[in-house]
C-alpha cells in the first residue's frame, strides 16, 4: 500500500502536499525500505512540506551529497588502481548514473561500486585491486569457489581504509543463466566519460538494468531498479530510432523477454511511454507488479508466499536444476534461510 | 505491527512497532514521563520494528528480530522477556546510523550552570555509571549514550533516553533510587544483566535545552587513581572513532570537532573506585568556574 503510494509521490511530487501525518510516516518507511529516499527527498526538493517531514528530507539531501561524492571518489580511486593496466573499465549501475550525469542517478543510493572488465583481463585487475588495498570479503570457501566459478562477477572485495565494497563484474548475467548477454559488444561499444573510464551505451544500460531486474536475483528492492529503467527511458526515450536499437541490442544479448518486461512493468507502475508493440503480451506481468510493490508503511515487506515464489524463481533462472538442489542444500546446512524476516 | 507507541527523547523522534505487546507496556510505563508522541499528528523521525525472525516465532519460541529505517542484517536475535532491551537497542540503531543534524559522540553528559562534562571511553569505562551517579548529586543529566554536538552553535543538545546499567554498575547506581525508576532486571542478555532507570524529572523536562561544553573526561574504571591532560590532536582522533557519523557529516563534522577539541579541555582519569572519580570531578570543575 505504501509502495504503491510512493510511486504516486515520485511521479506527482504535489500529491504530497495533501498527506497526512500517517501517510506521511508510511511513506518515509517505504521510501527507505526501498533505498529510495534519496531520490524522494530530491523529488520533493523545494515544496512546502510539515517541519517535521521538511527535517527528514533535508537529512535525506545531505546523504545525497554525500553518496554522490563518495560514489565519484570511488571511481577516481579504482581508475587510478587500474590505470597502468591500460585496460577498459566500464562503471555499471548507480556509480555510472553518477558519473554520467544521468536522471536516473539523481539521490540515488549508491552503495558498492560495480565495474566490468574484459574476463581476459580479470585476473590482472584482481591483482591490481589487491595491491592497491582491497581485500576479500567472503570468508566462505565455498562462496569463493562458486562466484569464480560461475558468477558474472569476483567475489566482493572491500577497501580497508575506506570500507567500500567493489563488485568486478565480467559480464551481467551469471555463468549458470540461460541468456549470454554479449559483454565484449558492451565493452567494445562503451560511452568514454571525460575524467576516464567508461559507461555503457544507453540501450546496455538498460539490457543491463532488465537483466539484472528480471533474469538475476528474486526481485527484492526491484523498485528501484525499475525506477532506474523509468528514468533511463524518460530521458532517452524520445531519440530517434530509440526503440529499434533497443530492440536489437536486448536481441543480441539474449535478453528480449526481460527488456520487454521491464517496459512494460515500467509503463504499468509510472506510466513510461513506450511504442504500442512493446506493451502486448503481458502475461504475469500482474505478479511481477505485486511483487514489486509488496512494502507497507512500516516500510516491511508483505505477501510472503509471493517473495518465496520469486526467491525460487530466481535460482531457478541462475541454475539448471540439479545445481540449484545441491547449491539450496549447502546454503540450507549452513544455515542460510531465504525469506528473512 | 500489531501494537505501537511513539517517543520522543531530545530532539529526535520515534515510531516503535512491535509484533507483541509486552516490549511496549515496558517503554510506555518507563517513558510515562516523557512528552508523548501522537503519532496521528506527528511524523516521527525514525520507524523501529520489533518483529519475530521467523513468521511463526512471534508465538512460539517467541524470538525478537530489530530491525526499522536502519538496520543491520548479522544482528543477533532475542528473548522475548529482553523486549524493552531490544526496542533501547532499535533506537539506539537508528541514532547511530540514521542521525545527521548533530555530531552524534558515544558519550554521556551531565550539566550545571548551563555547562556541560562530557564522558567518553570504551564500553565498560564507566561513562553511563558516572553519569547516572552524577543525575542523582546535583547535576542535569543530558544522556548516559550519546551526545549530540550542534555543528552551528558548538553546543551540546541531551538525549536522556533510559539509563542502561550493566552488571556491578546496577547495585552501585540504583541504591536508594525508587522502584518506579527502574526497568526490569534483565538477566544474561548478550550485554550482560541489563535494568535501565528513567533520569529525574529535571533531565527529562529539560530535554530539549543544550550546554555549552566545558569539560571532556577520558575515564578508565579499573586502574589505580590517575589524571593526565588530553592534548587536542588525540582528544580529536578519539573523539571521530567515538562518532558514528562523523563520516557522514563530511566537513560540517571536521569543523565542529575541531572547534570543540581547541576550545574544551580535555583530561583523562583511571579510578578504582566513585569516590575517587567524584573528588576528581570536583576538582576539576572548580578549576574551570
Amino acid at each position: 500500500m505504501s509502495a504503491a503510494l510512493l510511486v504516486a509521490v515520485l511521479l506527482e511530487p504535489g500529491e504530497a502536499l495533501r498527506l497526512d501525518a500517517r501517510h506521511w510516516t508510511g511513506l518515509l518507511a517505504a521510501a527507505r525500505g526501498e533505498r529510495l529516499i534519496g531520490t524522494l527527498a530530491a523529488k520533493l526538493d523545494g515544496l512546502d512540506v510539515p517541519p517535521d517531514v521538511a527535517a527528514i528530507l533535508a537529512d535525506a539531501r545531505l546523504d545525497n551529497l554525500r553518496e554522490r561524492r563518495q560514489a565519484l571518489w570511488e571511481v577516481d580511486r579504482a581508475l587510478a588502481a587500474l590505470a597502468p593496466l591500460d585496460c577498459p573499465v566500464v562503471l555499471l549501475k548507480g556509480s555510472a548514473f553518477i558519473a554520467a550525469g544521468l536522471l536516473a542517478g539523481q539521490g540515488r543510493a549508491i552503495g558498492d561500486l560495480d565495474i566490468l572488465v574484459p574476463r581476459e583481463r580479470l585476473d590482472e585487475v584482481e591483482a591490481a585491486l589487491l595491491s592497491a588495498g582491497w581485500e576479500w570479503v567472503k570468508p566462505d570457501p565455498y562462496d569463493d569457489i562458486y562466484y569464480r566459478r560461475w558468477m558474472h562477477e569476483l567475489p566482493p572485495l572491500i577497501h580497508h581504509d575506506r570500507d567500500r565494497m567493489i563488485d568486478v563484474h565480467h559480464t551481467i548475467l551469471p555463468l549458470t543463466a540461460r541468456p549470454r548477454p554479449d559483454a565484449a559488444a558492451m565493452i567494445a561499444d562503451a560511452v568514454p566519460l571525460e575524467g576516464g573510464g567508461a559507461v555503457l551505451r544507453i540501450d546496455d544500460m538498460l539490457c543491463h538494468a532488465a537483466a539484472h531486474l528480471l533474469a538475476d536475483g528474486d526481485m527484492a528492492g526491484g523498485l528501484r531498479n525499475l525506477w532506474d529503467i523509468h528514468c533511463l527511458i524518460l530521458e532517452h526515450g524520445e531519440a530517434p530510432n530509440f526503440w529499434l536499437a533497443l530492440d536489437r541490442r536486448a536481441r543480441q544479448h539474449g535478453l528480449t523477454g526481460p527488456m520487454r518486461r521491464a517496459v512494460r512493468l515500467s509503463h504499468r507502475i509510472f506510466g513510461t511511454e513506450a511504442p504500442a508493440a512493446w506493451l502486448k503480451g503481458a502475461v504475469f506481468d500482474a505478479l511481477f507488479e505485486a511483487r514489486l510493490l509488496t512494502r507497507n508503511d512500516w516500510g516491511l515487506e508483505e505477501r510472503p508466499f509471493l517473495r518465496l515464489a520469486f526467491y525460487i524463481r530466481s535460482h531457478w533462472l541462475r541454475m539448471p536444476p540439479l545445481m540449484l538442489a545441491r547449491h539450496l542444500w549447502t546454503k540450507w546446512r549452513k544455515g542460510y534461510r531465504p525469506v528473512g524476516p | 505491527m500489531r501494537h505501537e507507541i511513539g517517543l520522543g527523547i531530545g530532539p529526535a523522534t520515534f515510531r516503535i512497532g512491535s509484533a507483541w505487546r509486552a516490549p511496549l507496556d515496558a517503554l510506555a510505563r518507563l517513558y510515562a514521563a516523557y512528552p508523548p508522541v501522537d503519532l496521528s499528528r506527528r511524523v516521527p523521525d525514525f520507524t523501529v520494528r520489533l518483529q519475530p525472525t521467523r513468521p511463526w516465532r512471534r508465538l512460539i519460541r517467541p524470538s525478537i528480530f530489530i530491525a526499522g529505517d536502519h538496520w543491520l542484517p548479522e544482528a543477533a536475535p532475542m528473548a522475548l522477556e529482553h523486549g524493552l532491551l531490544a526496542a533501547e537497542m532499535g533506537m539506539n540503531l537508528q541514532m547511530a546510523l540514521g542521525w545527521r543534524r548533530h555530531v552524534l559522540l558515544h558519550a554521556s553528559s551531565v550539566e550545571r550552570d548551563g555547562k556541560a562534562i562530557i564522558i567518553t571511553g570504551e564500553s565498560g569505562s564507566g561513562k553511563s555509571t558516572l553519569a547516572a551517579m552524577l543525575g542523582e548529586r546535583g547535576w542535569r543529566l543530558m544522556g548516559d549514550e550519546f551526545a549530540l554536538l550542534d555543528p552551528v552553535s558548538g553546543a551540546v543538545f541531551p538525549f536522556p533516553r533510559l539509563i542502561s546499567l550493566k552488571n556491578q554498575a546496577i547495585d552501585i547506581a540504583t541504591a536508594g533510587i525508587a522502584s518506579e525508576r527502574l526497568g526490569p532486571l534483565m538477566a544474561a542478555t548478550a550485554k550482560g544483566d541489563i535494568r535501565h532507570l528513567v533520569p529525574r524529572a529535571d533531565a527529562i523536562a529539560r530535554m530539549k535545552e543544550p550546554a555549552t561544553p566545558a569539560l571532556l573526561l577520558f575515564p578508565q574504571y579499573g586502574p589505580a587513581a590517575d589524571r593526565r591532560p588530553v592534548d587536542p590532536g588525540e582528544a580529536f582522533v578519539r573523539l571521530t572513532q567515538a562518532s558514528t557519523n562523523y563520516v557522514a557529516l563530511g566537513e560540517a563534522g571536521f569543523r565542529a570537532l575541531t572547534r570543540f577539541v581547541t576550545q574544551v579541555p580535555a583530561v583523562a582519569l583511571d579510578y578504582p573506585d566513585s569516590a575517587t572519580v567524584f573528588a576528581a570531578i570536583d576538582d576539576l570543575w572548580s578549576r574551570i568556574g
